[in-house]
């Protein structure tokens, strides 16, 4: 492969990156400063609290501080390496966001896997058998699951298999009340299948459509056309020349889906109380908890850019037909 | 020289032609604003023959039908096509299924540009094509042979369409025809694009397959191109034939030739009188009673806009114009 290209490439996008983690972060931070919520009553709730306390809690979330010198004060610590700490959880971000963002990463991983591998497979026998009932159906089931909510698809999925059959317990990531030294692999799985489930279906509608509409256009392209005129037919034909053709747009499609994801953990994570990422992205936002909300929107960015990122590499370098575009032209 | 073109002439009293196109036409259902159909019609009652051994070159102008009139000897014509007519081949009723049955095996078609090879295929596989896993070694040793004659490095074999030459993907898209003991070869524009050199080393390799018995349809517009090498030439015109010479016809004034229009395509050529022919092919959607070169004939008496006139003999070769005796 072509090093030079490469580096350059990399180098390009590593610039937009900072651009815009810079944008992000202060976009963020705006509008948390906007936020009409008080932190401190959002904290203590209810109780009614002494004013020389109250003036302490004041202190801890900084709600006297100007925001560009609150800002400053953490872009600072930042370029340290210190992301601050937790005001919600009371432990440093960098602690917060790692469990947190390695629970999501099971969850989104195993969805994201489920969707694509369901997705294309749909896909094809869609495509295969295109005009037919199969087809249709395919078609219409991913039609519902398109035009569904995914938070009001969760809740469905929730009732059915969580509350009515008891199939699946009904919330978080582990057992309650069990240490967790005694949570098994089961229990963990266990926990992980319904939030997966409901999170990848988005996914296995939109990949399952792009992968028909792309099998059709190549079925119907030149060289199957000359596949036929050598004798193959058939399944042969998609296995051959369909699937081949296929897979690398469906691919880059999967990982451009980042932040669909991602935007889909954030409920699903919700209505199922899994204590992941998307979860203390929306406590840290309600309850103007700015350093971890600003660490997890930073988290969630890069997440979303790598998906991006490799989307371009496999269309920039790996597959072939670019190259053949760039050399027409 | 004599001795060969002798030859070739007693063979052909013995031997039935190999594949008899029998006034076919092809035309498509297109659904215009609404439910309005509207019939496009490609090619019309084209009647042709094609003989083991022997070059027969199909030219006509770009866009006129012929690589509609390959895929329809293939049975790989798009859904909307509308087929009649009868083929023949060795003797026995071309069907559809026969076609599926034979296409690949004993009727092979050298496809006319790159995309029709598969972008992501690897060359060797796909000049293998799709055989059974106990295959793929004679399969393989094979491939090398053909690339080996047809001066494709070994190199070729891992790289994809893109990383190749116009030539190269030329002399591959050839060397697919010859992986089988095929009978008929139909190539389709195999020399646009080409210089001199390759040109004619292209051309012999069917000359070449023609030697060995194969029977070689050779579509191209490219009349020099196929006086070359070709035992005869169809004359291709608005999706149908309207001459079928013999490659010796073509000389002097082109006094033997049959039709207005292949005079007019000879006197046309750099070397003779360089003198284009005026007028242009009818439109697909027109709809035409009588002769399809009516509009451009000098000769056309009153009765050639009334009825198309028959594909006839005529001094040992065809032709379909009225005004032939
Ligand atoms: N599926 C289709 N539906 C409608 N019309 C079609 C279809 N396929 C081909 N045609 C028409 O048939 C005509 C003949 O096409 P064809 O490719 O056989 O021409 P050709 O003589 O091989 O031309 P070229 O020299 O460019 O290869 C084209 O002008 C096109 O408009
Ligand atoms: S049939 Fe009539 S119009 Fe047609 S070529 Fe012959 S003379 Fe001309
Ligand atoms: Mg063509």
């Amino acid at each position: 492969m072509n090093y030079r290209k490469l580096s350059i490439f990399m180098g390009k996008k590593a610039l937009k990156l900072v651009f815009l983690l810079i944008v992000v972060c202060i976009a963020s931070f705006w509008i948390v400063e906007q936020s009409p919520i008080d932190p401190v009553r959002a904290y203590i709730g209810e109780m009614s609290i002494q004013p020389e306390q109250k003036a302490k809690l004041e202190e801890y979330w900084g709600v006297n501080t100007p925001a560009h010198e609150k800002f400053l004060n953490w872009a600072e610590n930042l370029l340290k390496g210190d992301l601050g700490t937790s005001l919600i959880y009371r432990m440093p971000v960098t602690d917060v966001v790692k469990e947190r963002f390695a629970a999501s990463l099971v969850l989104m991983a195993s969805s994201w896997l489920l969707s694509g591998v369901l997705g294309f497979v749909l896909g094809i026998i869609a495509g295969m058998k295109n005009g037919t009932l199969i087809d249709k159906a395919i078609k219409v089931y991913c039609y519902i699951l398109l035009a569904a909510p995914t938070f009001w698809l969760a809740l469905i999925f929730l009732l059915i298999f969580a509350v009515n059959l008891g199939w699946f317990p009904v919330g978080l990531s582990v057992p309650i009340g069990v240490a967790s030294e005694d949570v098994t692999f089961f229990d963990r799985i266990h926990h992980l299948i319904l939030p997966t489930v409901t999170l990848s279906l988005l996914g296995v509608a939109s990949i399952a459509m792009f992968t028909r509409e792309k099998l059709i256009e190549v079925m119907e392209s030149d060289y199957v056309l000359f596949a036929k005129a050598r004798g193959e037919k058939g399944s042969t034909l998609v296995k051959r020349h369909g699937i081949r053709n296929v897979a690398l747009p469906a691919i880059t499609l999967q990982f451009l889906g980042f932040s669909e994801l991602f935007g889909g953990a954030v409920l699903v994570e919700q209505v199922f109380s899994y204590p992941g990422i998307g979860q203390a992205a929306v406590a840290a936002g309600l309850r103007s908890d700015v350093p971890l909300l600003l660490a997890i929107v930073i988290v969630s960015a890069v997440f979303v850019y790598s998906g991006n990122l490799i989307a371009d590499m496999i269309y920039e370098f790996v597959d072939p037909r670019i190259k053949q575009q760039e050399m027409r032209t | 020289m004599t001795d060969t073109s002798q030859k070739s002439d007693e063979e052909k009293e013995r031997s039935e032609a190999l594949l008899k196109v029998k006034d076919i036409s092809l035309s498509f259902i297109q659904y215009a604003s609404g439910l309005r159909q509207t019939e496009l019609k490609v090619i019309s009652n084209l009647s042709m023959e094609a003989y083991s051994g022997e070059i027969l070159a199909v030219v006509g102008s770009s866009g006129s039908g012929k690589s509609l009139l390959a895929h329809a000897i293939l049975g790989i014509l798009p859904s909307n096509a509308k087929l009649s007519g009868t083929m023949e081949y060795n003797g026995h009723d071309l069907s559809q299924k026969k076609k599926e049955e034979l296409r690949g095996k004993e009727i092979v078609l050298i496809p006319q540009s790159t995309t029709y090879l598969d972008p992501l295929m690897r060359i060797s596989s796909q000049v293998i094509g799709n055989v059974e896993e106990k295959n793929k070694d004679s399969r393989k040793k094979l491939q090398r042979e053909i690339f080996q004659k047809y001066d494709l490095k070994p190199e070729v074999e891992k790289m994809f369409p893109h990383e190749l030459s116009g030539g190269m993907i030329r002399r591959v898209l050839v060397s697919t025809a010859v992986m089988n003991s095929s009978k008929i070869v139909i190539a389709d524009e195999p020399t646009p694009g080409l210089d001199e050199k390759n040109l004619n080393e292209t051309l012999s390799y069917f000359k070449d397959m023609a030697s060995k018995g194969y029977a070689v349809i050779l579509i191209t517009h490219d009349i020099e191109a196929a006086l070359k090498i070709s035992d005869k030439i169809a004359i291709f015109y608005a999706g149908t034939i309207l001459e079928i010479a013999n490659t010796d016809d073509f000389s002097g004034e082109g006094e033997k030739l049959r039709h207005q229009y292949t005079k007019a395509l000879w006197n046309a050529l750099p070397q003779n009188k360089f003198r284009a022919i005026k007028g242009h092919q009818p439109m697909q959607d027109e709809v035409l009673d009588g002769c399809f070169f009516y509009e451009r004939c000098t000769t056309r008496g009153e009765v050639c806009s009334k009825c198309v006139p028959e594909l006839k003999l005529f001094n040992g070769g065809m032709v379909r114009c009225n005004n032939v005796s």
